[in-house]
């Protein structure tokens, strides 16, 4: 056989065969559901009195709009009526059909693409799907891992397979380690600042190098996190110590004699040394500094020492019309210095940045200091209900309230803004989820992407600050 | 999938270009855990003259006259005439339900959105695409005389007229027969059943840790 890539690896263990109109069917693994686009697919099935193909293969947990108050109340705590329907509707279903649920008042409870992987059942050469676009985290995990939209998430419930045209391959190689300071989030910004949000449209892209053989399991899942922000349809990265070291042990993870057979196709996964991809990027890690986005797409990117853009520099005025639109937006200047700008809140969270490493990293920032004055609200949300109790174990908890930020229950949050925590018109948030398109984080809002750590420098100094000069 | 072969009713003609998404049905109204109830508000902007809101019926709101599905002369139309590309915009598959719920079980315009047409074949809505004259020709007709109906006749890929005219329409022969046969994608998929269960039972063997929760 000739040379395949990780991705072809993946591809070809799943495909099932090939439709009459020439698509091939993908057999999927594992289905992971919240509560936002899940209720329809299930009312499909019981419109057509279909059932799920393979009950075992789908994980469920709400997170997208449960409030990160009030836990202790449940399903009472909810205030908006939409976002509790939709919460008792997952839990229905999931009581109807089998479905393991991590509800909300389960400890286990979180955003999805924390869950799946702390509970091991996220696992390499797998297949996931979950409708939600950042389900490309999980190819931290050598899984191939892919976002859907509501007719294939019933799709794949109902025949375990999702009917797709195979992306093209492109490899992005990672040279160097990381210094102090300097992030996965750092990275993956700068890799889409260098490509574009289109760059990897219509690719599967796998992250490898020494870069990214040095990052932890937690930095792959940043890293792979925004691989849509790069159009990319899913990331990938190989499979090797540091993967299986996080998996060992985990809840859902095999034991004993499945665990050594598993063990040793698991080490199978990764491109062999000759094979091809259709495009490649590359980018030296080490001389990387901490990023902040500026305008309204991620793509709108540079290093904390530098300033926005001036739009009269573009290279034609059509570029130079949307870099003024975003400023617009944004309420900046022009070459305006990114040290200078000051903000109205902080949110530390997401499926990009709330897992425990995250939270000492910023922490760590945070210890011994206090919120500036002008900052209105500094939220953490831990992205799941363990790691919320590991960092209050460790007294982290304790750190960011000492500081004056307020310390959550696990969800989405202000990523998104469909419960209650989000910005007000032109209010400015350093935040370290993913997107920073216009009102994202609520209407007329604000959004710059940052690091976690960048994210407590900016707390701290009440603007952006080179969170290097703080360490 | 609801199946499509023939179907005779009043044509309603909606005279406007680049028809998006979004005025067929607003976002506001996209907060359901269903897949239906979405009817009420198609074209919500241009149907009604107050604002509405999640649960309100059309009982319960003040109609714009002027709209031409609010006109008596369309009532229970069954197939909407469409300008150049119509249904653009989002990719929500709610605007095809809210046409097919509020009876509408065929457009006919010059183009469609590339989105909007496959999620018009995954839910039983027959686009139809006829050259631009014939679309002209066709708002004239509707225009000239109420209560115009016509029949569409999917295995004939034809619309017959009242005056025994008839206009031939192409189609893919793969979606023609999945629209006649009923079947959505989850039954397409599904005609290869026993494959996929072949598959999974090997799958299972050489990999059996992945079954084990
Ligand atoms: S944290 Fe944000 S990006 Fe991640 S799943 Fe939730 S809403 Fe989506």
């Amino acid at each position: 056989m000739s040379a395949q890539t990780l991705y072809d690896k993946i591809w070809d263990a799943h495909a099932v065969g090939t439709r009459a109109d020439g698509q091939t069917m993908l057999y999927i693994d594992l289905q992971l559901l919240h509560e936002v686009t899940s209720p329809q697919a299930f009312a499909g099935l019981a419109l057509h009195g279909r059932g799920l193909w393979r009950v075992a293969a789908n994980l469920a947990t709400p997170d997208h709009n449960v409030p990160t108050e009030n836990r202790e109340l449940g399903l009472a705590g909810i205030e908006d009526a939409v976002a509790k329907q939709q919460v008792v509707t997952l839990d229905d279903n999931c009581r109807r059909y089998g479905i393991t649920q991590f509800d909300i008042l389960d400890p286990r409870q979180g955003i999805v693409h924390v869950v799946g992987p702390e509970q091991g059942a996220t696992q390499p050469g797998m297949t996931i799907v979950c409708g939600d676009s950042h389900t490309s985290t999980h190819g931290a995990f050598a899984a191939l891992a892919q976002g859907i939209g509501t007719s294939d998430v019933e799709h794949v419930m109902a025949t375990q397979c999702l009917v797709q045209s195979k992306a093209e391959n492109m490899r992005v190689a990672v040279d160097g380690a990381l210094t102090e300071g300097v992030y996965a989030k750092d990275l993956i910004l700068a890799i889409i600042g260098a490509i574009g949000t289109a760059g990897a449209t219509g690719h599967t892209i796998e992250y490898m190098g020494s870069g990214v053989l040095e990052l932890s399991m937690e930095a792959r899942m940043t890293l792979c996190n925004m691989s849509i922000e790069a159009g990319a349809r899913a990331g990938l990265v190989a499979v090797d110590d540091t993967t299986l070291e996080y998996l060992h042990g985990r809840p859902r993870a095999p034991q004993g004699e499945l665990w050594d057979l598993a063990h040793d196709y698991w080490l199978t996964l990764h491109s062999d040394d000759d094979a091809e991809f259709a495009s490649g990027f590359q980018i030296d890690a080490a001389t990387l500094i901490p990023q902040v986005t500026w305008g309204t797409s991620p793509e709108l990117v540079v290093g904390i020492d530098s300033a926005t853009p001036n739009p009269d520099d573009a290279p034609d005025p059509a570029q130079g019309q949307s870099l003024q639109l975003a400023l617009d937006y944004m309420g900046l200047a022009a070459d305006q210095p990114m040290v200078e700008i000051g903000l109205d809140r902080i949110f530390i969270g997401s499926c990009t940045n709330a897992r425990i490493e995250d939270l000492r990293a910023a922490a760590n920032v945070v210890r011994g200091r206090k919120v500036a004055k002008r900052i209105k609200q500094a939220l953490v949300v831990p992205g799941s209900g363990l790691v919320k109790a590991q960092a209050e174990a460790e007294g982290l908890a304790d750190v960011f309230l000492e500081a004056g930020f307020e310390w959550r229950a696990a969800g989405c949050s202000m990523c998104l803004a469909m419960n209650p925590d989000r910005l007000q018109p032109e209010e400015r948030c350093a935040s370290t989820s993913n997107r920073n398109f216009e009102g994202r984080q609520g209407h007329g809002g604000r959004t710059h992407l940052v690091s976690p750590v960048m994210a407590a420098a900016a707390a701290i100094q009440g603007r952006f600050v080179d969170v290097r000069s703080l360490l | 999938m609801r199946s499509f072969e023939r179907v005779t009713g009043i044509v309603a003609p909606l005279d406007r270009l680049n028809v998006d998404t979004d005025q067929i049905i607003p976002k506001q109204f996209l907060k359901s855990i269903k897949r239906t109830g979405f009817g009420d508000n198609l074209f919500d902007a241009w149907r009604f003259a107050d604002e509405g809101a999640i649960g309100k019926t059309p009982n319960e709101r003040r109609l714009n006259p002027d709209f031409v599905l609010n006109q008596s002369r369309y009532q229970d139309a069954r197939i909407l005439l469409a300008r150049r590309n119509f249904g653009c915009g989002s990719s929500r598959e709610h605007a095809v339900w809210s046409l097919l719920e509020f009876g509408f079980r065929c457009v006919i315009a010059p183009s469609f959105a590339d989105i909007f047409l496959s999620n018009c074949f995954k839910n039983g809505l027959l686009p139809i695409v006829l050259e631009e004259e014939v679309i002209d020709e066709l708002f004239e007709m509707v225009n000239a005389c109420t209560g115009f109906e016509v029949n569409v006749d999917l295995p004939a890929q034809a619309i017959l007229l009242p005056a025994g005219e008839r206009f031939e329409f192409a189609i893919d022969p793969f979606k023609k027969r999945t629209l006649i046969e009923g079947l959505d994608d989850i039954d397409l998929t599904l005609d290869y059943r026993e494959e996929i269960a072949a598959f999974e039972s090997r799958h299972r063997q050489r990999m059996p840790w992945i079954f084990i929760n």
